[in-house]
Order: C-alpha cells, then structure tokens, then sequence
C-alpha cells in the first residue's frame, strides 16, 4: 500500500483521534495495531480514544478485525473509545464479534504430555483396544451359537449377496494373482534346480508352496485387502448414519445382522477359493516348466502328485479357514468401532486391512512352528 | 437499481427426471430472498443450480448480469469466490479444526500470513459465537454449534451473496431463532444479499424480504414476493395452504 489507511492525531491532550481512509480489503493484508499502541504509550495522559472514518473508502472484514484489536487495547489500557463516527455496520459486526465472550474452560490447552504418560496411554489405549477385540470376538461366537439354535435374525437375501461378493466376484484377482505366483515360484525354482539337473523338482517345489502356504495366504491377503476393507467402511457408514443405532433399537442384534452373514460369507467362501488358487497356481507353474524345462503335463503331474501329499494340501485348506475368520473379524470389528465421521471411516478401513494382514501372518507362522515341532 | 441474481426460464432435472421448469424470478440487492416449498419439490437442487454446482437443463441464471452457466469454467470459479454457502449438514471438512475450516478460503483465495488468517479465522467464529472453539473438531461440537461454524466459514471471504440450506432445521425454537438474528444481523452489516431455502415458517414471515414458491405437483413455481404480502394477498389456494401450515383462511370456510 502507498498510502496509509491509518493516521492518528491528537485532539486535546486526553484525546487520541484514529482518522481510518481509504479502501480496505482482506487482500491488501491486515493492519497491526502496534502503531497505536506505540502512540498510547508515548502520551500516558490518553484516555479518550475516538475513530473517525469520513475518509473511509470499500471496507471489509480486515476493518472489523483492525477495530475489534484496538478495542481489546483501549479496554486493557482502560481508556474510553468513542466508534460512534464508523459506518453502522462496522460497529454492528464489532458488536457481534463481542457479544458471545470467550467461556472459560472452553479453550483447549495444548499441554505437551511427557514421555512416561504418552508411553502409558498408549498402553492403555492397546489393552482396552485388546478387550474389545476380544469381547467383539466373544459376541461372534455366541452369534454363531444363537445361529444353530435357528434365532439369529439376519436377512437371507443380504447373505445371498455377501456370498457373491466374497465367491465368484472374486474369481478375476484370484485367478491373476495366483498364476503369476505359481510362476513365480517355478521360475525361482528353474534358476538353482536347473544347475543340478533337477528340473523335475520345480513341479514339487511349486505343489508344496502352493498347497501348503501360497494359495492360502496369497487369497487371504487379497480378501483382506478387497472384502475385508468393504466390510469396514460398509460398517462404518453405517454407524456414521445411525443405522446401527436403528437395529439396536428394533431389538436386533447388529452382531447377529450385520457381522454374521458377512463372516459366514466369507468362511464358506476361503476355502474355495483356496481351492481354486491351487489350481491356477499349479497352472502358473506349467506353463513355465513347460515352455522353459522342456518338461510335459504328464511328467509335471506326476511328479507333483508322487512327491507332495494330501495333507499339505489339506494343511492349506485348515489355515484358509481360520484366515477367513481373521479377515471377517478384523473388517467387520473396525466397522463396528469406527468413529463418527469421513476421516473415521477411512481410518478404519485402513486398520481393517492393517489388522487383518497381521492377523494372517501371525497365525500361519504359528502353524508353521506348531506343524514343525509335531513333524507333520 | 439492477436485481442481484435474474433467474430466467429455468428447467432442472435429474437425468430424464424434470424437478422443476420454467422458473423466472429476480433476487434484488440485501433482499433476504426465501426459496420455500413442500418437501421434494426442488427447493435444495434450485440453490444448487444457483450457487453453479448443477448446470440447468435449459434457462439462465445472471449475477449481476454475468451469465453464471455460459462462461468458461474458470470463470464461474471466479464468480463462485463471492458466493458463500452453508450446507444442510454443515459439511465441515471432519479432519480439520475449526478455525483450519474457516481459515481453509482465506488460505486459498487470498495473499495472507498464516498468522492473519488464523485472525480473521478467529474474529468469524466469535462473530457467530464460537469464540474459544477455534481447536475443537466438527465431531466434538452440537449441531447448532456445527450450523454456527458453518455460518463462520460461508462469510469467511466477506461474500456478496449467502446462500443457506435449511439452515435452522433441527435446531430448537431458541437456537433456531438465534441464528435467524444472526442471519439478520450480518446481512444488515455485510450489505449482502442472502438466499435461504427453508420450510420454517417462522423464519420465513421474520426475515423474509422476498420469495419464491415451488410446487411439488405441477412443478414449477406458483409465485414470488414478500412472503407477508404473499400471506395477505396471494389467492392461490396452495401458497396460503402452505403458509398457514395447513389450515384453511377464514373466510374461505364459508365457501367449503
């Protein structure tokens, strides 16, 4: 700005006039009042203050704000301030402005917590997260309890359609992954079984891997990621727009409606596409040894069923079942829990998917060490 | 003087659905303009079509004589600077606190320091009567509170229109006649002229310069005018029906 839009004057010896000018726009900046303080604290004798605005161009808030810092001022100073010479509707918005004073207590106080209390409120903060995993785990169980007694109220069509979502809407990333991972697998094995003239064994290598590990966990960690994040933020939605509220009220259990269809859903359906990505892995893996070890269908499925047993494979299918309730557990409990809001239901959902990972790999390390010690 | 906002032969809809055609009225300048109606007669989608988020099907919508639709987008962008909107439901951004949220135009459309916005930022929320809650998240206020600082973003950038959605529904009579006062005060400071779509008739006959009446079943508007006026010499039996929340004029009866 060239020209000052604030000058002061002194009237009388008591009296300090603020001549405000010109236009006044928020995107010229705003105007600080430290000038008029400095002009207060050179003359102690002030005690009127008076604003006067016949030179005032446009106004707008930065005017409002300049005039409600002077006012806090002249209050501190306790001194008189006259605003009767401004345009109406600035006096009106200052008055707005101080009308509803600052309650005490409502500001919240930024107190930094040190390290022992962040360390123990974090541990709080897991272990009721703990209990209530463990509690909504509970609630599970007994829904399914009250299933086989035939009193869970939940909507067939609703279990119709979770079913579809979690089966053969599924099939397309299942079918991708599971081929490029039996590929995978029988392309790492070619590079070192090559170099001992063992090819043959890329077919073990792939049946064991798929059978035992892969298939499994490879569709579970795609279902974590694409029903088990749906099952979240579905879940949390729904909490957002009180609908959980509604069927709690309706005297049914959102437990019973909401979480079990879901869970049986995607129980039913792990373990066929387990099944499925078995298949298409052992695929995977023929058509590299195939077409890069000179090997035939014949020789690759013979191999394969001389040297891996039925039971890795049934080994396989027990975790993909366990896995299915992990995947459920975690999408539909961070639904459940979600916070009341966008960022809430976004958080969830990215917990659902973090948990549920976790969830898959602790256990099958488990299994691995438990099958291990017993030498199965 | 010119009206502030010229609605011309207006037709909306929703795919093949027709909500509303053939609207024509003027919003005049400071007017508290009221656009009222029974529910699901378009009065949320007409706001809509006029603050530029729906292009109209046919017709034209001028602020001050600037076609809002039939300008290149920036353009629009630019005309929608000095416009401000409350929403029904606040629509407060949730990750972000409220001073960030009144705070969020200022940082975007103009030069200031972080230190002025946050000032400013500061100032529109103890103009509605939020002072002191500049830290707090939209999830830890009440609704009335939520409406306020809804209010305290929509005047952020001293806009030359208000826009309202419902802005006292679900609130009590108390509150909801608070933020009438407030509507009323901040239109006579700011000199802006404010367009609320609301059913409340008690807001309606208090603030209400001026109106517009959309009809549900023939869909289209049946008048405009001050609703006073509209309550005293309006013969269409639908637009007193409405106003006199269902009940039918005295001397009607006689009639019936």
């Amino acid at each position: 700005m060239a020209e000052e839009v604030v000058t002061f004057h002194r009237q009388s010896k008591n009296t300090l006039r603020v001549l405000i000018k010109g236009d006044w726009n928020i995107s010229f900046g705003l105007q600080n009042p430290s000038r008029f303080l400095a002009h207060l604290k050179s003359n102690p004798e002030t005690s009127h203050v008076e604003l006067n605005a016949s030179q005032l161009g446009r106004w707008d808030s930065s005017l409002v704000s300049y005039v409600v810092a002077l006012n806090a001022l002249v209050r501190e100073h306790q001194l008189a301030l006259n605003l009767s010479q401004l345009p109406e509707g600035i006096v009106r918005l200052v008055a707005l402005a101080e009308a509803v004073p600052e309650r005490v207590g409502v500001a919240k106080r930024g107190i930094k917590p040190d390290l022992v209390e962040t360390v123990g409120q974090y541990a709080i903060n897991l272990y009721s997260q703990f209990m209530a995993f463990v509690t909504f785990f509970g609630e599970a169980i007994l829904s399914i309890g009250r299933m086989f007694k035939g009193k869970a109220v939940f909507r067939r069509q609703d279990f119709g359609i979770f079913l579809q979502d979690a089966g053969p809407a599924s099939l397309g990333i299942v079918t991708i992954i599971s081929v490029l991972m039996g590929m995978i697998l029988a392309f790492v094995g070619a590079v070192q079984l090559e170099k001992f003239g063992a090819s043959i064994y890329v077919a073990s290598l792939v049946g064991l891997a798929m059978a035992r590990e892969m298939a499994a966990m490879m569709t579970a960690i795609i279902m974590s990621g694409r029903t088990g994040a749906a099952y979240a933020a579905q879940l949390g939605s729904m909490q957002v727009n009180e609908e959980v509220d509604a069927l709690k009220t309706m005297g049914v259990s959102p437990v019973d409606f909401l979480v079990l269809p879901r869970m049986l859903a995607l129980v039913l359906m792990m373990p066929l596409l387990t099944v499925y990505a078995n298949l298409m892995g052992i695929l995977g893996g023929a058509l590299v040894s195939i077409t890069m070890l000179d090997l035939t269908w014949s020789m690759y499925i013979e191999q394969m069923i001389a040297t891996v047993p039925l039971k890795h494979f049934l080994i396989g299918l027990f975790k993909s079942l366990i896995f299915g309730i992990l995947v459920a557990l975690s999408g539909c409990y961070m639904g459940m829990n979600s916070g009341r809001s966008a960022s809430a239901v976004g958080q969830a959902t990215t917990n659902a998917v973090v948990l549920g990972i976790v969830l898959i790999i602790v256990f099958d390390s488990i299994v691995t060490i438990v099958t291990t010690v017993l030498g199965v | 003087m010119k009206a502030h906002i010229r609605v011309r032969d207006l037709t909306m809809t929703y795919g093949d659905k027709l909500i509303q055609q053939n609207l024509s009225f003027d919003v005049n300048h400071n007017d508290i303009f009221i656009i009222m109606g029974g529910s699901g007669c378009g009065k949320s989608t007409l706001l809509k079509h006029m603050i530029g988020l729906y292009q109209p099907s046919e017709g034209e919508i001028f602020v001050d004589d600037n076609s809002l639709w039939h300008v290149a987008a920036q353009q629009r962008q630019q005309m929608m600077q000095h416009f401000g909107v409350s929403y029904q439901a606040g629509a407060l951004v949730s990750s972000l606190t409220l001073l960030e949220n009144v705070g969020m135009p200022l940082e975007l459309y103009t030069k200031l320091l972080p230190k002025e916005v946050e000032e400013l930022a500061r100032l529109k929320l103890s103009m509605v009567g939020l002072a002191g809650f500049g830290d707090y998240y939209p999830s830890e206020i009440s609704g009335g509170m939520l409406k306020r600082a809804a209010l305290a973003r929509a005047i952020a950038l001293d806009p030359d229109i208000l826009f309202f959605d419902e802005p006292s529904a679900g609130l009590d009579p108390i509150s909801a006649r608070l933020l009438d006062d407030l509507i009323l005060e901040l239109s006579a400071s700011m000199k802006a002229t404010i367009v609320i779509v609301t059913h409340e008739l008690a807001s309606i006959f208090a603030i209400g310069t001026n109106s517009v009446f959309l009809d549900v079943d023939t869909k289209t508007m049946l008048t405009t005018g001050n609703p006073n006026e509209l309550l005293k010499s309006c013969d269409d039996e639908r637009v007193q029906l409405f106003l006199r929340r269902g009940e039918v004029r005295k001397g009607d009866v006689a009639n019936v």
